[in-house]
């Protein structure tokens, strides 16, 4: 069912990745992405996917949980693969028949294109597992408040972002009980010409969108009446807070660019 | 067709949420059941016990972990065309259907079901005008826009869009959930008005016991995603206590009685409707005149 596409779904647990200020996480997660992209040695690469394997473990995130996660970028990932093999010259020619060459150069790039690929989404994948939307948002929050000085509406944002992913799951949900409704009183949305089925679509769309914007008013008229009045003046209940853990997590996050970028140099 | 063969039948019936998940949950787990045409069952349980899963499985929407659902004796799944016509014939009201309503007038509405089964012309307008008769939808109100009637007639026009399509078989999620007494009233009247014309076999899940005493032949309790008693209102309601256990409460005439009893008055202990309880003090009182 539709419950099953939500992918990089939090995933519970009380493990030292979970534990870590979600402003670590993202910081790190920033750290860790431009890793990706200066490792372009087989030595750095193997050394970004050791520190990749370790998160994932420390984590506690079964690797089936990950593989899963890259499915759906199945084709893109073949798509780049293809590309960057065909299209890239340089060092000696391996094929040569009709329109296709292929360098040894075009098998590395593309090797390390997809190598790429894999780790940022995997990397990407570890945050959004290891620490709940909520935690998420509030770290970009924290984050982004110094631009509260230039007057973007920094909690205003993040609020909206936080109702946003807040609303997902229930609306995802509601569209699993209406698609079922809808298909108890005999709709088909699986065969059917194109137009067929795009107009199948409308006994969902219609009453999706009217209980969205019912919602919408609900929510609101309920924040008001708890006298909700945007972030001037507001207070959390939960405070984030760095601790030596956060601390250790940027000094291993500061050694894996150092160490990538010392690899590159060399050559490595 | 002979009235003690089951309808539907349900055989071992297991199902497990996001199996493989640190989500997975067991919602139904070996579940046998038979419903026969022209019963009027009552499903009750609190909430998670699992009955909005097991009557998901009736009409093919869910399919099983494990064990069968047989329409007429015929396996639901035995292939696709068989499940998408077992839909017509297993009709399900979901929970609060009128937020399912989507066209511009309850005419067209009502049609979808009946012309997603093939139906049209003359007999579609006669299916849609009938289903609107048993729910009380008058001719004015056929042209309107759904989304311009009350809370109750909303509710009526989503049940006569799977009344329309005449099933055999029709399941309804809390029917009268968040209506007041009087739409609650017309809409059971509406069920049961369904239920005798074409007698169907109608499995009702409600929270209400008043309701399902009050209407229902058959009553099945569920709890901890197994069926915990099947059996007529009366010998369901005698078992009070467990009931109460479950997180389930009885009608209030039956707590008044067995309170009554608890002091020592001798009042029989099967007493559910208040039109029953009157009857039977009523005899009570004659018996002490003699």
């Amino acid at each position: 069912m539709l419950k099953d596409i939500t992918l990089g779904q939090y995933f519970p647990g009380k493990t030292v990745v979970h534990r870590m200020d979600p402003r670590t996480k993202l910081l790190l997660l920033i750290v860790y992405l431009v890793t990706v992209f200066l490792a372009s040695t087989y030595a750095s690469a193997a050394l970004v996917i050791i520190f990749l394997v370790t998160v994932t473990w420390l984590a506690r995130i079964p690797f089936k949980s990950m593989v899963k996660g890259l499915k759906p970028m199945l084709i893109f990932i073949l798509f780049t693969a293809v590309l960057n093999l065909f299209y890239t010259k340089g060092g000696t020619l391996l094929l040569d028949w009709w329109i296709f060459h292929i360098y040894t150069e075009g098998i590395k790039t593309a090797f390390f294109m997809v190598l790429r690929i894999m780790l940022l989404v995997c990397g990407t994948f570890l945050l959004t597992y290891t620490t709940s939307p909520i935690a998420l948002t509030d770290a970009l929050e924290r984050l982004l408040s110094p631009l509260k000085k230039i007057h973007v509406p920094v909690h205003e944002l993040a609020m909206m972002m936080s109702i946003a992913l807040r609303f997902i799951p229930t609306l995802i949900e509601e569209t699993d009980k209406i698609i079922s409704a809808q298909k108890a009183r005999g709709a088909d949305f699986e065969t059917g010409s194109l137009i067929r089925r795009a107009k199948a679509l409308i006994p969902i769309l219609v009453p999706l969108f009217v209980s969205a914007f019912r919602r919408a008013d609900e929510l609101a008229t309920a924040m008001e009446c708890r006298c909700y009045h945007g972030g001037e003046g507001r207070t959390r209940m939960k405070v984030l807070r760095f601790t030596r853990l956060d601390l250790f997590a940027f000094f291993a996050g500061g050694l894996l660019l150092a160490a990538v970028i010392v690899l590159r140099h060399f050559g490595l | 067709m002979d009235p003690t063969t089951p309808i539907i039948e349900v055989k071992n019936l297991t199902h497990v949420y996001s199996a493989g998940t640190p989500f997975e949950h067991v919602a139904i787990k070996d579940i046998d059941l038979s419903f026969r045409p022209g019963e009027l069952v009552g499903l009750i349980g609190h909430t998670g016990s699992g009955k909005s899963t097991l009557i998901q499985h009736l009409n093919g929407l869910l399919k099983p972990t494990s064990g069968q659902v047989l329409f007429k004796g015929e396996n639901i799944w035995k292939d696709k065309k068989f499940t998408h016509s077992v839909r017509g014939k297993v009709g399900l009201v979901f929970q609060y259907p009128e937020y399912q309503l989507f066209e511009e007038t309850c005419w067209k509405d009502i049609a979808f079901g009946p012309k997603n089964q093939g139906i049209s012309g003359d007999e579609l307008d006669a299916r849609v005008r009938r289903a609107a008769g048993f729910v009380g939808i008058g001719d004015d109100l056929l042209e309107k826009s759904p989304f311009d009637l009350s809370g109750g007639q909303k509710r009526r026009v989503a049940i006569a869009g799977v009344i329309a399509m005449e099933p055999d078989v029709l399941i309804l999620d809390e029917p009268t959930a968040g209506l007041d007494a009087a739409g609650r009233d017309s809409v059971l009247e509406n069920i049961r008005a369904y239920q005798r014309a074409q007698n169907a076999a109608v499995i009702m899940v409600s929270h209400a016991m008043e309701e399902v005493a009050a209407i229902c032949s058959r009553l099945i309790v569920m709890n901890h995603a197994g069926v915990a008693m099947d059996g007529t209102p009366a010998e369901v309601f005698v078992h009070s206590e467990e009931l109460t256990e479950m997180g389930l409460s009885v009608p209030q005439v039956t707590t008044v009685f067995r309170l009554l009893r608890e002091r020592g008055i001798d009042l029989p202990a099967d007493v559910y409707t208040v039109p029953y309880a009157l009857a039977r003090l009523a005899e009570r009182k004659e018996g002490r005149r003699c």
